[in-house]
């Protein structure tokens, strides 16, 4: 059976923080900053991380009915939440997966998230159902340095199986070569860098063209039938470079995002080929490469299926979705880059009983209600006793996905007492179409917003909170505005 | 069906503390000082005290847990004491057990205290804290005022009232309960203000603002409580009885049934309904005298005005306006100035709220006193959120009333 991409999907944190903010706050200390002070960076709002990046895009790839039968699900970054707790379990667990699946974390490099495609592509062959995989990436960068202007946050998940594809994989080669263009120790917060010439005249341009060339000649493509080329890289004018080398068309050559998003570290490979995808034709042959110690290159031609089978949002639709940030504080304090007074309420502790939360965890991490198989009733959290004042039978919950049901928003505040890392905090009731309610917090929301009873909204997996004292975090749903207007604009 | 408490129970005595930042005194001090008002307005000597009830909620920030620490800053002779805890109703709670105890012949006198300090903190407001290691999993980060707040855009939406006459009802309150509580030595709160200044404070959590919350206080309050037989023979005259007690507890409909629009509170109907019952009252708004009501939040205040069926169904608004509740209206509330000026020492505020009726009926309340004497007296005191909450409520009246 041929594999490949069966479903892709996206997503970039909805904030967009723009690079002349970040300049100005900078241009003091270093001007030659302005050189990389245009355009917008998408910035993860305080309660993302890549798990729950990961859990938006592999939604906005594969619906809940389309979960039963994926055998697998990969994670790529560099910049996971735990060290030792598998953060594709805890993706696969938001996305209510079944227990008989194998979860795997890819890691340490740039390539991580074209390492996991590969390894998928392969695995693939053999598996008895799709392979999700997800790369997502949040890089913490240093004030003031380039990488803060060029990266991004974002995530892009592929189903990756046989059957119905959208995407057929005509095969990639792999170089590794230990050249260090930048490496983060362990223990250390940021990256360290060399300098930029140098990584792009013997890393970029030599060892990207030895893999592309191999993956060309392996296939039996030749490089003026690339419809599109993706490269990750920020640097200005090396993916140009490189395709003008390689005899790649120059009309092929993929934005690689810089003007709305910022390059997001080892999943801006997959979220620049998703993107490919959502605008490819069928027939259209693309290839994606990426860089870190070493390269990988996979190339793909687009079916007939490209046309039917599409993502929710996609990198586009979650790109034409953003917001501009224009107070660069807010994203140091969201980075631990300003050593913010929180207040004495910031204190209370955030210890999270283990033992709790395993036995909560499809309460917490699933949002799985319960059905009352004799009335009829939802409720959230499920409990053994009926909430229906006119049932309250006893022992009839049903497990009840609650996670991708749209309810309405009942009542509402903006409170600036209780402690949030972006006051105001918003929250409110909730209730759902077929039924349950809940008071959940809201995120994603800014004053500017306009909030009223009655609005769609729906749920999304995010940090609830930080147990920094322990290095834990602990997730829950929170509910976002179906679509978001700002006050005034009606 | 049960008889009910009516007449069953007199207040013997009772005592309050000032409220306030009590910067220089412990629980048990403001207990003491409390304790020595009512002892003395009972005119009974402690030993005499069978069995007491203790009212506190957050205990982890003053005493501890139990009722040790009543039974030792009062030095109690080893009688039966109880420590209670229903969120802001825990001062109710406490009188509740008293008066029972009285009325099943239990004991011949018992004491309720509540006591609070919250004032130790560090900051303003409520303490924040864990609400539990499950809830803590999926609970909103909500404070007091963010749940209280949301009664505004569903009662809004609900009776079409616009977001600005309600604020400005809501101010209203807020006005009232300074100017009463301006002459209320007792009290936390004691400047006026202005609607200007209510509507321009500071958001706490929309649409509340500053001046749309209560004050968050030190204190505590004491009620002594006999039979009406032991009172007379103790020598009282004119006695203030209890007419009703009536409690009622959430059970998720509000936190997880479609069934409630948010707009009001499903035990206050409840309770009222039975505490209505109870006392023998058929038409309250004509009856009632004067309320002391859980306005920890302004916004609560109006809608409860309606929970009490006191006002009809989305007309709290008008009758606000029209005065209906100021101290010079048809029936007062908060005449002592409310939880808003008063102020809020969560365990102690059920006993203070009836500790003002109480005054009131025996033409005690000096500066703030009601000129038309009062028949019946009623207190609600809420614990809680609105979506998951315990109210309290209490009438009590003239003996034979």
């Amino acid at each position: 059976m041929e594999v490949g991409i069966l479903a892709y999907g996206g997503y970039i944190p909805k904030s967009r923080l723009k690079r002349d903010e970040i300049f100005k706050a900078h241009s003091w200390f270093n001007p030659g900053l302005k050189g990389l002070a245009r355009g917008e960076r998408s910035m993860a709002n305080w309660d993302e991380d890549t798990v729950t990046m990961a859990v938006e895009s592999a939604r906005d790839c594969v619906a809940p009915d389309a979960r039963e039968n994926i055998s697998a699900v990969y994670m790529a970054s560099t910049t996971f939440p735990f060290q030792d707790r598998q953060n594709a379990g805890i993706l696969a667990d938001a996305l209510n997966m079944k227990s008989n699946i194998q979860t795997l974390d890819f890691a340490s490099s740039m390539r991580a998230g074209t390492a996991a495609l590969v390894v998928a592509l392969q695995a693939a062959k053999g598996s008895e159902g799709p392979i999700l995989l997800t790369a997502a990436e949040k890089r913490m960068t240093k004030a003031g340095s380039p990488l803060e202007m060029t990266t991004g946050d974002g995530a892009a998940s592929f189903l990756i199986g046989s059957g119905n594809i959208v995407a057929k994989f005509l095969g990639g080669h792999s170089e590794s070569v230990d050249f260090i263009d930048h490496f983060r120790g362990d223990e250390a917060q940021y990256d360290y860098t060399w300098e930029e010439r140098w990584v792009r005249d013997e890393g970029y341009m030599k060892i990207v063209p030895t893999a592309v060339n191999a993956l060309l000649e392996k296939s039996g493509v030749s490089a003026s039938d690339i419809d599109t080329f993706c490269f990750p890289v920020a640097a200005r004018n090396v993916a140009g470079g490189l395709a003008k080398k390689l005899g790649i068309p120059e009309e092929a050559v993929a934005d690689n995002l810089q003007a709305n998003c910022g390059e997001a570290g080892s999943a801006h490979s997959l979220i620049m080929l998703a993107k490919a995808l959502q605008e490819a034709n069928p027939g259209d042959k693309i290839l994606v490469a990426s860089f870190g110690q070493g390269c990988d290159t996979l190339l793909f031609e687009a079916t007939d299926a490209i046309k039917n089978i599409r993502p929710n949002m996609g990198v586009t639709g979650s790109l034409a979705n953003g917001r501009s940030e224009s107070n660069y504080n807010r994203f140091l304090a969201f980075n631990d880059g300003l050593n913010m007074e929180l207040g004495i309420r910031a204190e209370v502790d955030k210890n999270t009983g283990l033992t709790t939360h395993f036995r909560n965890r499809y309460m917490a991490q699933r949002m799985i209600g319960g059905e009352c198989s004799k009335c009829g009733t939802a409720q959230f959290p499920k409990s053994n006793m009926c909430v229906n004042e006119n049932c309250g039978a006893i022992g009839t919950q049903e497990d009840y996905p609650f996670a991708d049901k749209i309810a309405h928003m009942n009542s509402y505040t903006a409170d600036r007492l209780t402690y949030s890392p972006d006051p105001p905090a918003f929250y409110g009731m909730i209730q759902f179409e077929e039924g349950g309610r809940l008071m959940s917090d809201f995120t994603d929301i800014t004053p500017d917003d306009e909030l009223s009873v009655g609005m769609k909204m729906r749920m999304v997996f995010r940090v609830k909170d930080y147990d920094n004292k322990r290095g834990f975090r602990r997730y829950f749903w929170k509910a976002v505005p179906v679509a978001a207007t700002t006050k005034g604009s009606e | 069906m049960a008889s009910g408490i009516k007449d069953k129970v007199a207040i013997l005595g009772m005592g309050c503390s000032k409220f306030g930042e009590r910067w220089n005194d412990n629980a048990e001090d403001l207990i003491i000082e409390a304790f020595i008002e009512a002892l003395e307005d009972a005119g009974i000597d402690k030993s005499q005290i069978d069995a007491a009830w203790f009212g506190t909620g957050i205990e982890e920030q003053h005493v501890g847990k139990s009722a040790v620490p009543l039974s030792m800053a009062l030095r109690l002779p080893n009688i039966p004491v109880t420590r209670v805890e229903n969120y802001c109703a825990s001062g109710s709670e406490a009188l509740r057990g008293a008066v029972y105890a009285v009325a099943s012949g239990a004991a011949d006198i018992a004491m309720a205290v509540g006591v609070e300090k919250l004032k130790d903190t560090g900051y303003g407001g409520l303490p924040q804290r864990s609400r539990g290691a499950v809830n803590d999993l999926f609970w909103a980060n909500a404070s007091a005022p963010g749940s209280f707040a949301q009664l505004a855009p569903a009662y809004s939406a609900k009776h079409k009232v616009s977001a600005s006459d309600l604020k400005r009802a809501m101010a209203h309150i807020s006005i009232k309960s300074h100017d009463n509580g301006s002459k209320n030595p007792k009290a936390h709160l004691r400047n006026k203000i202005t609607e200007e200044k209510v509507m321009n404070a500071p958001m706490i959590a929309e649409p509340l603002g500053l001046f749309d919350c209560c004050g968050v206080s030190d204190g505590s309050a004491v009620a002594i409580v006999t039979t009406p037989e032991i009172a007379k023979a103790l020598g009282k005259k004119d006695l203030v009885t209890v007419k009703a007690m009536q409690l009622a507890a959430s059970n998720g409909r509000e936190a997880q049934h479609n069934s409630w629009d948010g707009s009001h509170f499903v035990t206050t109907r409840a309770a009222a309904k039975r505490a209505y019952k109870e006392a023998g009252i058929s038409n309250p708004r004509e009856q009632i005298s004067m309320f002391e009501v859980h306005d920890c939040f302004s916004i609560t205040e109006l809608v409860t005005m309606e929970d009490l069926f006191i006002s009809s169904e989305g007309r709290a608004v008008n009758d606000i306006m029209d005065g209906v509740f100021d101290a010079d209206g048809k029936i007062p509330c908060q005449i002592d100035g409310g939880l808003k000026c008063f102020g809020h020492p969560i365990g102690a505020s059920g006993i203070r709220m009836v500790y003002e009726m109480y005054l009131q009926m025996h033409g005690r309340a000096g500066e703030r006193q009601r000129d038309e004497e009062p028949v019946f007296g009623m207190t609600h005191n809420l614990g809680g959120f609105p979506h998951q909450n315990i109210c309290s409520l209490t009438i009590i009246g003239k003996e034979g009333a």
